[in-house]
């Protein structure tokens, strides 16, 4: 695939996000389809692709009235939805249908119910054998078992692991949709309650509910839609651990899924780090943007800690990271993929809540599971 | 129906869940290759050989790494905040588990410690843990 031969042409959240009682997950999604059909000048008849992950695609597919030539319901944990984007992308470059509808929704505060998540921590998995009982269902006593071994090596200290909430808070004042807007600062965080030592509340996600979609197809046809459109020009992805801990990863500190996700994404999207205008990283817990940071190459190892808590990533910074708040002060429902994707998207557009000057190129990179799978994504205003 | 968090075994893994009923930390190893590996399957996943034999690991580890969690399972009958865990094998693999036989405090926690395995109870069940090793040649 050539970069920019396919391109989104429809995206939207659903139309609440943050507290959203007496919808269901499925409703959500429903939403959140509509709303980026809408955004595309489309209906349903207009779709022959569709990914969902959550929801068996029967059900999505009926429920409005979309009958595909192609589907994908890949589970990777909470970037399923940019794996989906990536695997849609090819599909349509291999001629298997045109355009493709990327549905997520999830009720992960209010009702919680989700039909399709079968493979995560199901009776008999790995994860819930070996990982489930001592983590108990927390993810930050899953997710945050490499943090403390990365503060003795490299000295990154609780107050820069703290910085990072405190960054992204400094975007999410300037965006009305975000969940938390107040100030914050270095020793609010490090004065909310200890979760799971050393993970403070404040450094951890928020439980949302929110839905959304994204409409791709080929270059070719994306002149004929309301909005510009936001070109795919490179992808990478990996998995290396099960879904449930990190106790497979070779390198805890290193992640080599990382890295081979980042230099394919920027590999096929032809770029350098210093083409980058915009970066979202899958924030479920502070430490995520330190080692996606690291991982992406934006950084040396040990450096990124230093980096955030010097504003390198805040409104002002050089580098403007997690814009819309983050999964820490935005929204976060579960599975923030989407949420990722759709930030990176009204960047490239021009109609983010917090725009970043001249954004041509932006890179979302999101985590699936408890560092398990990840995937990096890399948008562009222009085709190459 | 037991508890959702209590470990389901496979035909797979039933030989781990025999040793742990035997309070005995039993591993995987492939005959072609000779890595001990975990968790248990039946294709080793370092050369892909299905030749796999089982055998009492020494119980000897250390710590990787960890956090203290504020809210572990009610099921492990535990006061306060627990450790969880990530330990690395004498005989090479990584696992998750918790660390008892000492206070679930950063400065009992230290990294690298040496570990022995342990069995504690989970519910109905008891699940593989590490407490602190004896200090070498005894202080």
């Amino acid at each position: 695939m050539q970069p920019g031969e396919i391109a989104i042409v429809g995206a939207a959240e659903s139309t609440s996000i943050g507290t959203v009682p007496n919808v269901s997950s499925t409703g959500l999604a429903l939403d959140g389809a509509a709303n980026a059909l809408a955004d595309a000048g489309l209906t349903a008849k207009d779709i022959d692709g569709l990914t969902t992950g959550y929801f068996p695609l029967a059900d999505i597919s009926r429920q409005l009235g979309i009958f595909p030539r192609w589907g994908d319901n890949t589970i990777v944990g909470g970037c399923s939805w940019m794996f989906q984007l990536r695997s849609a992308a090819a599909a349509i470059s291999a001629g298997y249908c045109e355009t493709v509808l990327v549905v997520y929704g999830e009720s992960g505060r209010s009702t919680r119910h989700l039909t399709n998540t079968s493979d995560f921590g199901a009776r008999g998995g790995m994860g819930q054998q070996f990982d489930g009982p001592y983590g108990a269902g927390m993810p930050a006593a899953m997710f945050c078992l490499p943090v403390v071994r990365y503060m003795r090596e490299y000295g990154l200290t609780l107050e820069q692991l703290a910085s990072v909430p405190v960054a992204q808070r400094k975007w999410a004042a300037m965006n009305p949709r975000a969940t938390k807007r107040d100030p914050l600062t270095v020793d609010d965080v490090l004065a909310s309650p200890v979760v799971a030592w050393p993970i403070h509340r404040d450094m951890c996600c928020l439980v949302s509910d929110a839905g959304g979609a994204i409409v791709l197809t080929s270059a070719e046809r994306a002149r004929d839609f309301p909005k510009p459109p936001v070109y795919l020009l490179g992808s990478g992805g990996g998995l290396e651990a099960g879904l449930s801990s990190p106790a497979g990863v070779r390198d805890p500190l290193h992640p080599e899924f990382i890295r081979t996700s980042g230099r394919d994404a920027f590999g096929s999207a032809g770029i350098t780090h210093a083409d980058v205008d915009h970066l979202m990283i899958y924030d479920a817990f502070a430490h995520n943007p330190i080692f996606g940071l690291e991982g992406l190459g934006f950084v040396g190892a040990g450096e990124a800690g230093a980096f955030i808590a010097e504003g390198r990533t805040e409104p002002g910074g050089e580098l403007p990271m997690n814009t819309n708040g983050g999964g820490m002060s935005y929204a976060h429902t579960g599975a923030y993929g989407m949420l990722c994707m759709l930030e990176s998207i009204r960047q490239v557009r021009g109609d983010a809540a917090a725009q970043v000057d001249d954004v041509d190129i932006a890179v979302c990179h999101g985590w699936g599971g408890f560092w398990s799978a990840c995937s990096t994504l890399v948008f562009g205003k222009d085709r190459p | 129906m037991a508890h959702p968090l209590v470990p389901v075994p496979t035909p797979e893994t039933q030989p781990y869940w025999d040793g742990v009923a035997a309070r005995e930390l039993r591993l995987p190893r492939c005959r072609a290759c000779g890595e001990a590996f975990f968790p248990p399957t039946p294709v080793c996943p370092n050369c892909t050989a299905r030749d796999i034999e089982w055998f009492t690991a020494s119980g000897d580890a250390t710590l990787y790494s960890y956090v203290i969690s504020a809210r572990p399972s009610k099921l492990w009958n535990h006061e306060g905040p627990m450790s969880v865990a990530l330990v690395a094998l004498a005989e090479g693999p990584m696992l998750v588990s918790t660390i008892r036989g000492c206070d679930q405090t950063p400065e009992a926690l230290q990294l690298d410690m040496p570990l022995r395995a342990a069995f504690a109870p989970f519910d109905e069940v008891e699940l593989l843990v590490f407490e602190p090793a004896e200090p070498a040649g005894g202080a």
